[in-house]
């Protein structure tokens, strides 16, 4: 790879004084995009809005939970617009957070970050092509997801039973979000998970074509880096199971407002089947939030490490392994629905074989570290730092995953931490590894490592603080979804609020980062990682050219992956 | 809009009524589909029906009333009936409910959650723990040793295939060590009750449970949450928590406790009347989703006597948080006696049931399904 870099750095000057003159005026080129790199830029300042938006929400429900009793949740309705609430539609407002929060993190700042942020930036430069295959399609897939959230936010503000805004939860459970819920709330809900969806399976489908048909010569798919193989797993995992989100939910907009009875016993329906429907989707959601991730993980751990990826095989098929398994796994989410004896037993031993090769994933990063020569630098810390948290929110998964063992923790507070370390300290953390280790390739500016350093820490110490406490909370018998709690509970709960507090003053930091890089920020090298850094984005300067690799990169056949 | 919000209610009502109904089919239902051998525990719809087509259809009317109103508490306690010998029992702080700053699992009372509190405090938590600290160790040693100023030149190492079929099927050996114990205590779980066992029919409601006893002549249980004082009214005419001696902690305590017989199996059916609820008890090691048009079963063995709190754990709508579970397990005869405080109760064809009683309650076989069906109801 090194004897194609100098090649390429001749032409991406070029580029430099060719490009400036092709850009597009600002509205054609920000808004009518096809080109990978703004969109998937677009992205991420989509998923940062919507981020902040989710946290906040997350904020209430925690200064909500300090103390038993309804403190703040009267205000919060008049904020969703109620002018007199009852207690109901008060309690109403708690349900409101709850589904709002979930729904956003999952859909609109994980999936818009790590798969439409990142994947668009890097899968093209890592596989040397010069954009997406449908650079069009791809602007859609980015306008979709906003509509979608456009329509999400106006459902906060809308009748929804009780009170304004839909309360069923990410899950949308029938019946409660049939004839539980009244009003258009749910409806719009409905509709952002459609927009939403139709723009992942669109881009789904533009990875997948772009990973199997743009591919620099000599790149086989036993070269391609870790990332890209953990976009492409994903973009099947989307490709398959979003379909199913989408039939399931268009099912309960006609049981709503059509009159059929899909999910209700009144008519022959079953709202067991919704559940089943809902999460042969919503389990490989969780890996399409977790895979891409890993494969972040990956590049900065061999970059820092001045390694190639230990087990590369193994990891790349591992990815597969998960992504397979992870479809035939559903039902451990509805232990407590009625399942028979077998189907409890068959979805606890298939649960537990996704153990191994996530086990293989962490065993491979460590052993890919072991011997290397590592360097400190931001990104490296938070993927440390990602190893670890995943590694104990895995665990509790392996608990949970005993059908037995979870009838007493199902419903929780022990699974809200058990996800929260998976994906807000898992993909969140992989998140920020995978900013701070490319954030000056996109920009062109380097960020403060000392306050990336700083920022670490202190999101390790509140992230920890908010849900290890949980464990105890759950194994206590606190159920998930309650405003309100016995007395007993308090003391938990307390802690977990203040280590809210400090999660927000490492988001504060973050934005300094990101200020600080934009005003003061030194002007990024091409290949500012060193030596370790191999893959194609490092042979081209910082940000990129506009286009790049129009004379493709050719890959030479003993490189190293 | 207004055509379906009109459609929906009527068939809401239909349902309502209809689950009402099968409130009175379940004594047939337990009799004609005991537990299939295989264990298949959740009763289908067309089993609930069919059973509730056999019997006369017009009782439904007046329980699906009650159900519909949370306030009226139709079943009094105490002072309206025979015998009056029953004064609820006064809870242990610390057990059957969580423990302020509790850390682990709550105290089992069950066989089953003993299993349970078991497999997971010395199967899985060391398991767990030494896992997560192995990791954690190898980061640090990695941290340490192979920094660049400890370790300046990298290995090029990239493969190791005995290493990596190491870690693939140690894990495997591993995880066939938890599977053991954990199959193990979910087919213990699924053993049905004895076919004579009490069936309590557990109804969840928006936001109240509902017990039926249909062994016992078939009365019914409304339990809501008491009052909390000084927050906001969250079930009008219902007491405060405290103003009885007995009364436990507060967003737990109810004012209808369900009250079981200790020390034999009860046969749980649970379902609800409008959208989905789960009946939890913690320290039963209990957990089951009431589903409308769904009854699940499960068998309860409280060893204890005692009063044992819980929550519903399914998001059911805004009052989600204020629907709590006690659970108050009586020796056999002062369950009975707690029997006979509600109007039209019988126990067991008259018999003076005794006390050890494990599983003495040869249930309402004999005294026919005709029989129950028509002393019941009306108070």
């Amino acid at each position: 790879m090194a004897t194609t870099a100098d090649q390429f750095q001749a032409h991406s000057e070029d580029h430099g004084h060719h490009d400036h003159d092709h850009k597009p005026a600002f509205f054609a080129r920000w808004f009518m995009s096809t080109n990978h790199k703004d969109i998937g830029t677009m992205y991420l300042i989509f998923a940062i809005f919507a981020g902040i938006v989710g946290g906040a929400f997350s904020g209430m429900m925690r200064v909500e939970l300090a103390e038993p009793g309804i403190q703040y949740l009267d205000t919060f309705a008049r904020w969703f617009g109620a002018t007199n609430p009852d207690f109901n539609s008060t309690l109403h407002t708690w349900n409101v957070l709850i589904t709002a929060h979930g729904l956003i993190m999952v859909f609109f700042l994980v999936m818009p970050a790590i798969i439409g942020g990142f994947g668009n930036w890097f899968v093209p430069l890592m596989i040397g092509a010069p954009d997406m295959a449908f650079p069009r399609m791809n602007n859609i897939s980015f306008w979709l997801t906003v509509a979608g959230f456009c329509s999400l936010l106006t459902s906060a503000f809308v009748p929804g039973g009780m009170g304004n805004g839909a309360g069923t939860g990410w899950t949308v459970y029938a019946p409660l979000s049939t004839y539980g819920s009244t009003g258009p709330a749910v409806d719009f809900g409905i509709f952002a998970l459609h927009l939403a969806g139709a723009g992942s399976i669109m881009g789904a489908i533009n990875f997948i074509t772009t990973i199997f048909n743009m591919r620099a010569p000599g790149m086989t798919i036993h070269k391609m880096p870790l990332f890209v193989w953990s976009v492409l797993v994903t973009a099947f995992l989307l490709l398959l199971a979003l379909p199913v989100l989408a039939a399931a939910i268009t099912m309960l907009l006609t049981d709503r407002n059509f009159g059929t009875t899909f999910f209700d016993p009144a008519g022959g329906g079953d709202p067991i089947l919704y559940q089943h429907l809902f999460w042969f989707f919503g389990h490989p959601e969780v890996y399409i939030m977790i895979l891409p991730a890993f494969g972040i993980i990956s590049q900065i751990v061999s970059t820092f490490s001045k390694k190639p990826v230990f087990g590369y095989l193994g990891m790349a098929y591992a990815m597969v392994a998960i992504g397979v398994v992870g479809f035939i796994v559903w039902a451990h989410h509805m232990y407590t629905t009625g399942l028979s004896v077998n189907t409890k037993m068959y979805f606890t031993a298939a649960t537990m074989v996704i153990a191994v090769p996530t086990g293989v994933k962490i065993f491979s990063w460590i052993a890919t570290m072991w011997g290397g020569s590592l360097e400190f630098k931001s990104p490296m810390v938070w993927a440390l730092g990602f190893i670890f948290l995943f590694t104990v929110g895995g665990v509790t998964g392996v608990v949970l995953a005993n059908g037995g063992v979870d009838d007493v923790l199902h419903d929780t507070y022990y699974v809200v931490a058990h996800f929260h370390y998976v994906l807000s300290l898992g993909a969140v953390t992989g998140l920020f590894a995978g900013f701070f280790y490319w954030f000056p390739k996109m920009s062109g500016r380097m960020h403060s490592e000392l306050l990336s350093h700083i920022q670490f820490w202190v999101f390790f110490v509140g992230v920890n603080m908010i849900f290890f406490p949980m464990h105890f909370l759950g194994l206590q018998g606190m159920p998930r979804r309650y405003p309100d709690y016995a007395e007993a509970y308090t003391y938990w709960n307390q802690i977990a609020t203040h280590g809210y507090e400090i999660m927000a003053v490492s988001i504060l930091i973050w934005f300094v980062n990101i200020i600080y890089a934009f005003t003061a920020g030194k002007k990024a090298e091409d290949n500012y990682w060193g030596e370790g850094a191999t893959t194609l984005e490092w042979t081209l300067s910082s940000p990129p050219p506009f286009h790049q690799y129009e004379t493709l990169p050719v890959i030479e056949s003993a490189g190293h992956h | 809009m207004n055509f379906t919000r009109n459609a929906r209610a009527v068939t809401r009502a239909a349902k309502a009524a209809g689950l009402a109904l099968a409130l009175f089919a379940a004594p047939q239902l337990a009799q004609a589909a005991p537990t299939p051998a295989g264990g298949d525990v959740s009763a289908s719809v067309e089993a609930q029906t069919g059973a509730e087509r056999m019997k006369a259809p017009d009782k439904g009317a007046e329980p699906a009333a009650n159900a519909g109103n949370p306030i009226v508490p139709d079943v009094p306690t105490g002072d309206a009936a025979a015998a009056g010998s029953y004064t609820p029992m006064k809870p242990t702080p610390g057990v059957g409910m969580p423990v302020e700053g509790g850390i682990g699992l709550q105290d089992q009372y069950s066989e089953l959650g003993e299993y349970g509190h078991w497999i997971h405090n010395a199967v899985l938590m060391p398991i767990i723990t030494v896992i997560s600290l192995l990791v954690l160790v190898l980061l640090i040693v990695i941290i340490v040793r192979y920094n660049k100023r400890a370790n300046p030149v990298a290995s090029k190492t990239s493969h190791n295939t005995l290493l990596e079929v190491v870690w693939t099927l140690l894990p495997v050996l591993i995880l066939i060590g938890i599977a053991v114990p954990s199959i193990d205590l979910l087919a213990k779980q699924f053993k049905p009750a004895p076919k004579e066992a009490l069936t309590i029919k557990i109804t969840g409601n928006q936001w109240y449970w509902t017990y039926g006893y249909p062994d016992n002549g078939d009365f019914e249980v409304v339990s809501n949450m008491l009052n909390i004082p000084g927050a906001p009214v969250i079930n009008n005419g219902i007491r405060e928590v405290g103003s009885e001696p007995w009364d436990g902690p507060s967003h737990l305590e109810v004012d209808n406790r369900m009250v079981v017989p200790v020390g034999e199996p009860i046969r749980l059916q649970v379902t609800a009347a409008d959208v989905i609820h789960s009946f939890a008890v913690p320290s039963l090691w209990f957990k089951l989703d009431a589903v409308p048009g769904r009854i699940n079963e499960k068998t309860l063995f409280v060893e204890k006597p005692g009063v044992y709190y819980g929550q519903c754990s399914e998001l059911c709508g805004a009052k989600h948080g204020y629907m709590p579970i006690a659970v108050e397990a009586l020796p056999r005869e002062q369950y009975n006696a707690w029997v006979m405080t509600h109007a039209g109760a019988q126990i067991d064809g008259q018999e003076p049931a005794p006390a050890a009683a494990a599983a003495a309650a040869p249930a309402s076989e004999e005294a026919a399904p005709e029989a129950d069906m028509t002393a019941a109801p009306e108070a």
